[in-house]
């Protein structure tokens, strides 16, 4: 069950975030376990969710880093 | 001395041919020549079209005709180029038509090579031994890793393959590189550093990975500290060094073993985005169909309760109420109106018993009441009437006086 009391704004969400809500929604709506309105809540969170991880995906961009002993410096791909 | 000419004598006579092919019998019945290592340097090398390739295999004292035919020629890895020092296998026979004997080759190694190859066999049975390559040790490797650890060279184009084939598949993914040197004695420690940096940094899984080349540039994947290193890695690790068929020390130590940079990268990303864009698809499906399911069913369990809402309404017991209530009053009527039937009834019985017993009807059958005139009292005797009385008849009364 999603925790719907206080969930995290969309906005914030990493794609593993809003995916693993995603699912955990999609089991509850499964289950038909819960109120109508929540139900309808859940729905509505969930279509946000899909929207934002098709925006991620979209979006997606590799992100290539370099470790520097225990520091952590950007990579330049084109001068290597 | 010189033998005379045409004088057939002792000696037997051979012919070319015949001295040739004796010649190579001798050559190629010997167990040792037909399994030999020669160790030169290459010159005169030679490649026609035919795709055979000749040379020569020389030292300071000596030199050796070779030929290796074009079916081995394509199994030869190795560039060769004149003043290259080689070690070659094969066999000696001889050219019948050139009259000269030659190392038929079918390998061709670097000078060194084969120590090397003595040393690789001697590590991994030691550390065969040692356990290190149990296949109970093999971690799984992640399905949606969120970080990648790369180890090679930042100018290789091992790290430009691995990267393209990451950015293909699946974009979202993050990686951490740790470059370090694949070759040359510097290589095995700076990367059994590289791998203890990456492991700090907690990726999902590590790529250790370089090009092709030749045992003595894919050495360091055999060095014992490296192999050590990979199996203490506390993240999985995929091992991608040199071609198909080159095997590392590593490639046995690692977590799972890819014949290629790209394929490392490959078996590291087994979801691709495509795949991602596909679940996505199908919980968007789930979702829409999951809640218009519970919409309905809702909808029925609505009207399921309104049915019983309706059963158990104030509205039909008013209904009923009303309905009982008719009844009632109906069958107030009915009462009401039977009693007084039977109240008239009872009237007129009445009337009849007060008719028999009314005086007039007597009257109307002859009789008549005579009363005293004086003070009204009936007469029934002779004693009692008076000198004036009244004679009532049925339909009138008159006055009569009595004779003395």
């Amino acid at each position: 069950m999603a925790k719907s009391s206080s969930p995290k704004p969309i906005e914030d969400l990493t794609y593993e975030q809003a995916l693993a809500e995603l699912e955990s929604i999609v089991s509850a709506l499964e289950g038909e376990q819960g109120q109508l309105g929540e139900s309808i809540k859940l729905f509505e969170r969930g279509q946000s969710l899909v929207k934002k991880c098709g925006e991620l995906l979209e979006a997606a961009q590799l992100k290539v880093q370099q470790v520097a002993g225990d520091s952590i410096i950007p990579f330049d791909e084109e001068s290597s | 001395m010189q033998p005379s000419l045409f004088s057939v004598q002792s000696t037997q006579q051979w012919t070319v041919t015949r001295l040739t092919f004796y010649i190579r019998n001798l050559l190629e019945t010997d167990v040792t020549l037909q399994d030999v290592w020669a160790l030169g340097e290459i010159s005169n090398l030679s490649r026609p079209a035919s795709g055979h390739i000749y040379f020569t295999l020389k030292d300071a004292n000596a030199s050796l005709k070779c030929v290796m035919w074009k079916t081995s020629a394509a199994r030869q890895r190795l560039t060769l180029k004149d003043g290259m020092a080689v070690e070659v296998h094969g066999k000696i026979g001889v050219y019948d038509a050139g009259g000269q004997y030659q190392l038929y080759a079918d390998q061709i190694r670097p000078v060194g090579e084969g120590v090397l190859y003595q040393e690789f066999m001697r590590l991994k049975a030691m550390l065969e031994a040692e356990g290190l390559f149990e296949p109970e040790r093999k971690r799984a490797i992640p399905e949606q890793p969120r970080l990648i650890g790369i180890i090679t060279s930042s100018t290789g184009a091992a790290l430009r393959d691995m990267l393209t084939a990451i950015r293909r598949r699946n974009p979202l993914v993050d990686v951490l590189l740790a470059p370090a040197p694949v070759q040359g004695d510097e290589a095995p420690p700076k990367i059994v550093a590289a791998l203890e940096a990456l492991n700090r940094q907690k990726p999902d899984v590590i790529l250790l990975a370089r090009g092709g080349g030749s045992i003595e540039d894919l050495w360091a994947f055999n060095d014992e500290r490296v192999v050590c290193a990979v199996v203490n890695s506390r993240a999985p690790v995929i091992c991608g060094v040199g071609h198909e068929t080159d095997f590392t020390l590593c490639d046995f130590a690692a977590d799972l073993r890819a014949p290629t940079p790209t394929a490392a990268a490959e078996l590291a990303t087994p979801i691709t985005i495509d795949d991602l864009r596909v679940k996505l698809d199908d919980y968007q499906t789930r979702i829409f169909s999951s809640t218009l399911n519970l919409v309905a069913v809702q909808k029925t369990f609505l009207s399921a309760i309104s049915a019983r809402l309706r059963f158990v309404s104030p509205e039909r017991r008013i209904q009923s109420d009303i309905q009982h209530l008719d009844d009632l009053s109906r069958r107030a009527l009915t009462s009401i109106v039977y009693g007084i039937q039977l109240q008239k009834k009872h009237i007129e019985g009445t009337q009849q018993r007060l008719d028999a017993l009314n005086p007039l009807a007597v009257l109307k059958r002859g009789y008549a009441v005579v009363t005293r005139k004086d003070d009204g009292r009936v007469v029934s005797h002779i004693s009692q009437a008076a000198d004036e009385m009244r004679v009532r008849v049925s339909d009138g009364e008159f006055e009569v006086r009595k004779k003395t």
